[in-house]
């Protein structure tokens, strides 16, 4: 018997109408979540990945935005013709998000409490003071000290990992299934970073939660994920078992970002630059020709702008979007 | 006393930490504009004297006494009296209900039409904000005073029928000056709907299975409500000031019905032998207006977090 995976994103394409013609924010993406499961979609800013995640839950701005081509199953069944209504029994209550903003997303007029409490009432209907209980065991849940008290605390009280502690807290308080975090530590300090990363792990263990998360920091995808997949330029280029990509990364923009991590062990015997990727993410109003990492590429041959590169099972589980990919096994 | 002090780090302080709520927070900051907070007092008198006056003192607004007509004022009438012999600290007091009570009844009509079509404009965008615009405009750019006058003029008849002249005209009033002042609200409130609707904790709140209604009553209005109090305040104040136009033009309430700026109306034939019958009616509305400008000030410097000192 084969059940349906938790999230099964399918050739999904997402296009943007701008004055100057139609950006293909994602074009072609495939990702999927098993459950209790963490994958990661890394890549750097303007590749998709964001889009890709808010898409799941519709947040995008539509129009401007507009789902081309693909699918989006929710435990078999998909979502992207759903309408407003069931979307909304879906946020939250199925799946829920986290913003990489936390000092801006609390609505500062309401406690932290009551902004908790509204949400578990919208889905599940509990009266004003178990809503409130709720909100202050979510709190606790997230580590926060006090939680009793400062369920009755302005946002404006919390920190910022405080308050991301509180989103996560907002967005656990339904028991979702799939939690898709969007660089949830981007805005936070480092120590802080380890100590959300560290939560976000244990609640998905005690909760046996699925969690899709976005970043663009290979620190945090080693940490936390069992599956990474790399975005570039709207399109997944390599997706593979946490340890297989950091052991054997088999397209060139991910062995970029892998040698762009500043290693300490290093820094201590010999003296060089931190490598960096050259250039930038092409626009994606009019993307080149053939592999769109090419122009950036120190392994590009003149075949590489030829066609477009297919997505290729290079071995068991480890997949590449690259004609090289098998001279880097 | 608080003897148990937790040793744990993570516990709190066994004092209790004073919360403060935003209203709170705005409390403190409009009490440090002493010119406000004199203001909301002088305000607060005014609004007790024509509620409670009328009980104090009894003398009633329509005694007819021809012996001491146009007098200045003394012990036995303190403002004086008018050419009909009528006590005007009487009539003040008791027109000051009315006077206040349509300034505040306009401003509630122009804060929920202005905040209606603002919301409506600034959620939809569009092609929908763009008409409630040029609506919005189009009632701008209207001549106020004729209007009002070719108003009240057309229907005044019509709705006193209806529900008798005193309620009528109030009615009438309330309706025509709310009428011409939602403008300001509205633009007020698109204009804080399209730079909030864009916020993170909107975002949030959406993509947390929020409603469309609940965005906009919960998360956007709240947050959007500082200006429009503001507005609120002046719109008060400018209300007064219409009526007080309005019935010194002879268009506002029948001459039974002494409001401030009624009693101006009828003073004005006689103000080089009686000064005092339109100082003390005039006196009320400066009070009244400045005071409530004072007070509006106040409130921007209190609910606008930016101008925190």
């Amino acid at each position: 018997m084969t059940s349906p995976r938790l999230l099964e994103i399918e050739g999904l394409k997402v296009h943007f109408r701008t004055d100057d013609g139609m950006v293909r924010a994602v074009d072609g993406v495939s990702i999927g979540v098993d459950r209790g499961e963490t994958v990661s979609v890394v890549g750097e800013s303007g590749c998709g990945k964001t889009v890709t995640a808010m898409t799941v839950l519709k947040l995008i701005a539509m129009p401007p935005g507009r789902i081309v081509e693909g699918s989006i199953l929710w435990q078999g069944g998909d979502i992207v013709p759903m309408g407003p209504d069931q979307m909304r029994s879906i946020r939250s209550k199925e799946i829920g998000f986290i913003f990489q903003e936390p000092m801006t997303s609390l609505n500062p007029v309401y406690t932290v409490g009551e902004q908790i409490a509204e949400t578990v009432r919208q889905h599940e209907g509990l009266s004003r003071k178990a809503a409130l209980d709720r909100a202050a065991e979510m709190l606790r849940l997230v580590q926060i000290p006090n939680p009793s008290r400062r369920v009755h605390d302005y946002p404006h009280q919390f920190s910022g990992g405080m308050r991301q502690r509180v989103m996560i807290a907002m967005a656990l308080s339904c028991n979702p299934k799939l939690l898709i975090a969007d660089e949830p530590t981007t805005a936070l300090d480092v120590t802080i970073q380890a100590q959300i990363l560290d939560l976000l792990n244990e609640t998905k263990e005690r909760l046996g939660m699925a969690v899709l998360l976005i970043t663009h920091a290979m620190g945090v995808v080693a940490e936390t994920a069992q599956r990474v997949v790399v975005m570039y330029a709207g399109k997944v280029v390599e997706e593979a078992p946490v340890e297989a990509l950091f052991e054997r990364p088999l397209h060139p923009y991910t062995q970029g970002l892998i040698r762009s991590i500043p290693r300490l062990d290093l820094a201590a015997t010999e003296h060089h630059r931190l490598e960096a990727i050259p250039g930038t993410v092409p626009s994606l109003l009019h993307p080149p020709h053939g592999c769109r990492f090419a122009a950036r590429c120190r392994h590009a041959i003149p075949e590489c702008t030829a066609g477009e590169p297919a997505l290729r099972e290079i071995r068991p589980g480890h997949k590449a979007r690259c004609i090289r990919a098998e001279e880097f096994l | 006393m608080a003897g148990s002090i937790p040793v744990s780090a993570t516990a709190s302080p066994a004092a209790p930490r004073k919360r403060v709520t935003p209203w709170q927070e705005a409390w403190r900051r409009f009490r440090k504009h002493r010119l406000a907070v004199v203001s909301a007092l002088i305000l607060v008198m005014l609004v007790l004297a024509v509620l409670v006056g009328p009980f104090v003192w009894t003398v009633p607004i329509d005694e007819i006494d021809f012996t001491a007509r146009l007098q200045g004022p003394s012990w036995e009438h303190p403002l004086g009296t008018d050419d009909l012999g009528q006590d005007i600290l009487a009539r003040v007091l008791y027109g000051g209900r009315i006077s206040l009570a349509v300034g505040f009844a306009a401003m509630a009509v122009a804060v929920i039409v202005g905040t209606f079509v603002g919301a409506v404009a600034g959620m939809a965008g569009g092609r929908l904000d763009a008409a409630l615009m040029w609506l919005t405009d189009l009632f701008l750019s209207l001549p106020e005073l004729p209007l009002l006058l070719l108003i009240i003029y057309l229907f005044r008849d019509a709705l006193t029928g209806l529900v008798g002249p005193e309620l009528g005209v109030f009615i009438l009033i309330v309706i025509v000056i709310g009428g011409f002042r939602w403008m300001p609200v509205a633009r007020l409130v698109r204009a804080q709907f399209f730079s909030l609707r864009e916020k993170e904790f909107v975002e949030a709140a959406r993509a947390l299975g929020a409603s469309r209604s609940r965005l906009v009553l919960r998360h956007i209005l709240p947050n959007a409500l500082g200006p429009v109090i503001v507005a609120a305040t002046i719109d008060v104040a400018a209300a007064i000031i219409a009526e007080s136009t309005l019935s010194f033009l002879g268009l506002g309430f029948p001459p039974d019905i002494p409001t401030w700026g009624r009693i101006l109306f009828d003073a004005k034939d006689n103000l080089d032998f009686a000064p005092h019958w339109a100082i003390f009616p005039g006196l009320a509305i400066f009070l009244t207006v400045l005071s409530i400008n004072f007070v509006g000030d106040g409130l921007r410097d209190a609910l606008d977090p930016r101008r925190v000192k």
